[in-house]
């Protein structure tokens, strides 16, 4: 049971959990919001037929936060496996 | 097969599934050829809704559970893969298969505010809750709310805010399910309404979460195929390759052509057209908060076996719904495409009103709906559009900037528009009824479980026994549905329009004392609950004034408005609200008790199993 687990393990495992938390919601924030304020500018650039900026809103984010998810769940793992508190 | 036996069936998913899926291309290929040897349309559309609610019903029954965890949380055995796509067909609702493209059609680039509202949101729920949340081993969402702060106030006031975005949502669903299937079974509105509340509650009623989900499931490989389809066949005819997400740039660039031909003012591309950048803004923020607080999305990862899979699952769940929500705008550039050409093509730019598509006046002549509008009049006869258009100094056809079409019609109508053959309406008409069926069937026992697990055995009657536990459950279930259809019969129109405010309601209610319960454990018991209340309270509030008005009467003109915040969000004033007034209110009382504390941190580590026990 966890709570054998020294107070300090429990501390830096929540640590590494909480920076990976801050830094999923920046990518999250940026995808979400900032490169959106930027779409006219992005529209002037267009690839096969997409200009850019329409792009991203209807495609490009979707696309970011899919892998962020997968990522983000498999970095968790490996900081839950690091601490030995992983499930078994 | 012995599909009751629960180490059987999750054991050979993919061999149940793939079986599934055989039978269902088969079904579509005997379709394809009944229609070839012309058999009469009508009987194409009855055999897709009977074969599909057939199969739902099939799952539902032998899905049937006498235990309370499988009823509650399908037993905590549903695979990361498996939860994904029920929860892919839990999200996408009627509005999002029948109306998401539509929109996009018709607003361009702000219509993506949705796209985006709807998918961003999993990346908080994957990382701020989903795996917390499991790792809890609730039931429902006001279980863990009235665990974390402290009894029943808190656990009343989660039910109410669960109840009030829930229960709109679940209202609009049976009225899409009654839309499609009076469409496509040529029968009365009112009747067909209890047409869909027998689909949704065959897979519901004897099996709960379990049934539930295997449906789901069955549900959403329905739906993605039958969405899939037609914009694969608009890609192939008009470009040769059968990948629509990838191939739609030319269609763009064509529609760019064609505006610039036709005039249209309001380009597909550019932003900011319909709602201005802050709006945009503000409503993807609340459609993403509101997807991280709704209940019946939450209580779907109570099911997975770990939290592990848990969050993954979450990455799965967005797979699955992005799979949709990608090929939308490829689906709305196709359509505007076609549409557009019947103009550039014909000569002056006209429409010549003999030249008027069927489609058009078929679906213009719909009563009850303006789905077609041609010179500011409904589409149902030649000789009205003739008239309307001549006295607005139109002769002999009209121009595109005359033609008005409805959001909710494009994905129906898109198959006939596009000329596909009556086995691909079809099944366009069963995926959208799966999508509405499916969420109906979460929102039905997110409120339901609601009421019998929290109202009645938390707080009413903790001594009942299982059995008596489940019958309340599913008498209750049964209540909640036919409430819904009884509501959904009066055809409420404000009822649609509030299912954007459900998102809204959720995020200001919801998010916060979810959030802060599991990240900051100086969250007192009297902060959350006033938070949730202020939250929930400021939202309504402005929702309320700002639609109707305090006389309760919309357009009366004393609605108000604050900076001019649309109604859609705004939880941009509860989410903040229910923060603040969490953290002051927490700061002000005194910590929560040491084993809170204790309880918050072993809520935080993976290991050692759920940690609330389950009486049996």
């Amino acid at each position: 049971m966890s709570d054998k687990l020294p107070p300090e393990v429990a501390e830096a495992h929540w640590a590494k959990t909480r920076n990976l938390m801050w830094v999923s919601l920046a990518i999250w924030a940026v995808f979400s919001f900032f490169i959106h304020m930027f779409v006219t500018v992005l529209n002037g650039v267009v690839i096969a037929g997409f200009p850019l900026g329409f792009y991203m809103a209807a495609q490009g984010s979707l696309i970011v936060f899919v892998i962020q998810i997968f990522w983000f769940a498999h970095r968790q793992n490996q900081i839950d496996e690091e601490f030995g508190v992983a499930e078994d | 097969m012995s599909l009751s036996m629960k180490g059987d069936f999750t054991d050979n998913l993919g061999k149940i599934y793939g079986i599934y899926v055989g039978g269902f291309a088969a079904f579509v290929v005997l379709m394809a050829i009944a229609s070839m040897v012309g058999v009469p349309d009508r009987w194409i559309l009855w055999a897709y809704m009977a074969a599909t609610i057939g199969i739902y019903a099939f799952i539902g029954i032998m899905s049937r559970t006498a235990q309370v965890s499988e009823y509650y949380v399908a037993g905590r055995s549903v695979p990361a893969v498996y939860n994904g796509m029920a929860t892919g067909a839990d999200w996408m609702s009627g509005a999002s298969f029948v109306g998401m493209a539509g929109t996009l059609f018709v607003l361009g680039y702000d219509g993506l505010a949705f796209v985006l509202g709807w998918t961003g949101g999993y990346v908080l729920v994957a990382v701020l809750l989903a795996p917390y949340l499991r790792k809890f081993g609730a039931y429902t969402v006001p279980d863990f709310l009235g665990t974390r702060y402290g009894g029943n106030a808190a656990r009343l006031v989660g039910i109410i805010v669960l109840f009030a975005c829930s229960f709109t949502y679940i209202t609009a669903q049976v009225y899409a399910s009654g839309i499609i299937a009076s469409q496509f079974l040529a029968i009365d509105f009112r009747w067909a309404v209890f047409a869909g509340l027998a689909g949704i509650l065959v897979c519901s009623m004897l099996g709960g979460m379990k049934a539930v989900t295997w449906t789901q499931v069955a549900q959403y490989i329905v739906l993605i195929v039958a969405y899939l389809l037609p914009a694969i066949w608009m890609s192939t005819v008009q470009t040769g390759v059968p990948l629509p997400q990838i191939m739609y740039g030319g269609a763009l660039t064509q529609i760019a052509e064609y505006e610039r031909i036709l005039n249209v003012a309001r380009t597909h591309v550019a932003p900011f057209q319909t709602y201005s950048a802050r709006d945009f803004f503000f409503l993807i923020f609340c459609l993403m908060v509101g997807t991280a607080s709704l209940p019946h999305i939450l209580m779907r990862f109570f099911t997975t076996p770990t939290v592990r899979e848990a969050r993954k699952s979450v990455g799965w769940s967005l797979f699955f719904i992005f799979l949709l929500y990608f090929t939308a705008p490829a689906y709305a550039a196709f359509s505007k495409f076609n549409l557009m050409g019947l103009f550039v093509n014909a000569e002056g730019y006209r429409l010549a009103f003999t030249a008027i598509p069927a489609w058009m006046l078929e679906w213009g002549s719909i009563a009850g709906h303006q789905l077609v509008t041609i010179c500011g009049v409904k589409a149902e006869s030649v000789m009205a559009i003739q008239a309307a258009c001549e006295a607005r100094g139109h002769v002999g056809g009209f121009p595109y900037s005359e033609l008005r079409l409805n959001n909710d019609m494009i994905v129906l109508s898109t198959p006939s528009i596009a000329g596909m053959p009556i086995w691909v309406v079809g099944l366009v008409g069963a995926g959208g009824f799966a999508a509405a069926l499916s969420t109906a069937d979460g929102l039905l026992l997110a409120i339901a479980n609601a009421l019998s697990h929290d109202v009645y055995y938390k707080m009413i009657d903790p001594k009942a026994d299982t059995k008596r536990r489940l019958l309340v459950a599913k008498i209750l279930l049964v209540v909640v549905a036919i409430a819904a259809a009884l509501l959904a019969r009066t055809q409420p129109s404000d009822i649609l329009s509030m299912v954007a405010w459900a998102f809204s309601i959720a995020a200001a209610g919801l998010f916060a004392p979810l959030v802060l319960g599991v990240w900051w454990k100086r969250t007192t018991n009297a902060g959350a609950i006033l938070g949730m209340a202020a939250g929930f309270g400021v939202t309504m509030f402005y929702l309320v004034g700002s639609v109707y008005g305090m006389d309760l009467t919309p357009r009366t003109g004393d609605e108000i408005s604050w900076f001019g915040v649309a109604a859609i969000s705004s939880g941009i004033f509860g989410v903040p609200v229910a923060f603040i007034v969490t953290i002051v209110v927490s700061l002000v009382t005194p910590p929560p008790s040491p084993e809170m504390q204790d309880f918050v941190d072993r809520l935080r580590l993976p290991k050692g199993g759920n940690m609330m026990v389950q009486t049996h």
